[in-house]
């Protein structure tokens, strides 16, 4: 048994062993778990890919004369202004103002809130339009003007979903294309989309959230960043193999960063032909290694974790509920994975290279003293399920 | 020894209408395979083919279009991969027809891309969200 006072102690004098959730497997399989557990100090998991729920506030400063803004536009992007005077949010998956979406289908989306937020981490110049009725107090009623990241008092990256435990698998049994957040689906079932790290991934490493709670520290896109809530969507109540590892999506985080301190590299604007635009995100969570449970937890393989198959060509839309099949991630990353007795080509929208970056970057954080873990102030709900709108009427 | 080549012809405004791939194939005895094209009267046009011959049959179909002032190049590429800007997500992968996208090793699950294996299709253009492959023309 560790404390995460004595993991931190040794993080502070650069003594602490800290592994990939990659290299633990075999760490393990090697020196034993419970040799291991006594050794290991820290594994580092990863995740990069689209998250779609992710977004920033921005504060301005105060023009002169003051504007109250009721409309904002960041490079033709609008952003949410319900809120105080020069503050905004901005979400990934605006589109541009007159982007025609899906009009002529499948529509573009070339850029979008996702594009702006890359932008800003890059510290590119990006114009400002604001607008208003004008008060006694903020009489000014229209704005234009450029600015960076640096010219703002606070950029910070407020996300209310990342990091999804587990994922979809999605394929298309129709007879016609179909453009999808998880990309372009050929018909009869030519290829298939996934999208987790797998073994890498954060919440596949610790599935029942031992470690991983609100107030964990987390590396978000290279700021240091904590989970503030459990992420929307949160349903760890289902279905589960014998390592407690959910076979469907399950848990998720609400994370948040400075992103004054965040690396371009892992912000990411995406496109998704006849879909939209969204923001693809690098995750990097650290889970102590407390005792025997966590490091086993943490030693999960891709052949180990299950992802549902579904045809996004009715059962999603229409939420039937249906799984067509599951398959690992070690089936997946075949390239090749035989669904209903056929091949299919396999496509990932999850980057594995990145997560394996973000997890060697974390490491090397940790073991140079430079990134201390956090006990989690509260757990996150280990039973709720997720409710489905009703559409119904007043009375 | 019968050798395949890529050629990238690019036309002047006036040479369009000449029957440029009937003379490489009849009078050169080139197989041809056309990845795309795009030639309209009025306006500068492109072909991008492979051609199958003996070396110097190929070479003197090249001397031929070159003699029509076709700019005839050997080597260009006409789809390139942005190394920066590809995150390595691998949803080009099912799209690419030929694996010139391909996972080279298979620990570190990096995206390569082979010029020499590309047709063209231009698939990745449109199924890579972060805008990393493009088109010359």
């Amino acid at each position: 048994m560790k404390s995460y006072e004595e993991i931190n102690a040794k993080i502070e004098s650069k003594k602490a062993v800290v592994l990939t959730a990659e290299e633990i497997i075999g760490y393990v399989e090697k020196k034993g778990l419970e040799a291991a557990a006594k050794e290991v100090d820290v594994v580092t998991t990863a995740t990069f890919g689209p998250m779609c729920s992710s977004g920033c506030f921005l504060n301005f400063g105060h023009s002169k004369p003051r504007i109250r803004m009721t409309q904002a536009w960041i490079d033709e992007v609008e952003a949410y202004c319900g809120i105080a005077a020069v503050d905004v949010y901005l979400g990934a998956t605006q589109l541009r103002r007159n982007d025609p979406a899906n009009l002529s289908y499948p529509g573009e989306f070339r850029f979008g809130g996702g594009h702006v937020i890359e932008k800003l981490v890059k510290g590119e110049r990006l114009e400002l339009h604001a607008q208003s009725y004008g008060t006694d107090e903020y009489p000014l009623r229209e704005l234009r003007t450029w600015f960076d990241i640096g010219d703002l008092n606070q950029a910070i990256m407020v996300n209310p979903r990342n990091c999804y435990q587990n994922y979809n698998v999605a394929i298309n049994c129709s007879e016609r294309p179909l453009h999808t957040y998880l990309g372009l689906l050929k018909p009869n079932m030519q290829n298939l989309t996934y999208c987790s790290a797998g073994q890498l991934s954060p919440l596949l490493n610790d599935p029942l959230y031992r470690t991983i709670g609100i107030g964990t520290s987390v590396w978000l896109a290279g700021a240091r960043g904590h989970v503030y809530a459990e992420g929307t969507q949160h349903a760890p109540t289902c279905a589960r193999g014998a390592n407690d590892v959910p076979t469907e999506g399950a848990g998720t985080l609400a994370l948040t960063a400075n992103m004054k301190e965040m690396k371009a590299k892992f912000v990411r604007g995406v496109s998704l032909v006849g879909y939209g635009v969204s923001l693809a995100l690098g995750v990097g969570v650290p889970i102590p290694i407390l005792d025997e449970e966590t490091l086993l937890y943490t030693t999960v393989r891709d052949r180990d974790i299950l992802a549902p198959v579904i045809d996004y060509s009715s059962d999603y839309p229409n939420r039937t509920g249906k799984v067509l099949c599951r398959l690992s991630y070690e089936e997946l990353k075949r390239g090749e994975a035989s669904v209903l007795g056929r091949t299919v080509e396999v496509g990932s929208l999850s980057s594995y290279a990145t997560a394996l970056e973000i997890a060697h970057l974390l490491k090397d954080e940790i073991r140079r003293g430079e990134f201390l873990l956090s006990r989690p102030s509260q757990p996150l709900p280990r039973v709720q399920s997720m409710k489905a709108l009703a559409v119904r009427k007043k009375k | 020894m019968i050798v395949t080549k890529k050629l990238m012809l690019s036309f002047p405004k006036s040479e369009t209408e000449k029957p440029i791939v009937y003379h490489l194939v009849k009078d050169y005895g080139l197989v041809v395979n056309i990845f795309r094209a795009r030639v309209t009267p009025e306006e500068r046009g492109y072909l991008v083919l492979d051609v199958t011959g003996t070396e110097e049959d190929i070479q003197r179909g090249v001397q031929f279009a070159r003699g029509l002032k076709v700019d005839v190049n050997e080597t260009s590429v006409g789809v390139a991969w942005n190394a920066e800007a590809c995150t390595h997500c691998g949803n080009c992968l099912p799209h690419c027809p030929t694996d010139a996208l391909r996972i080279a090793d298979g620990a570190t699950r990096e995206i390569s891309f082979d010029p020499r294996a590309c047709v063209e299709c231009l698939a990745c253009l449109e199924n890579c969200p972060y805008g990393a492959c493009s088109s010359l023309f």
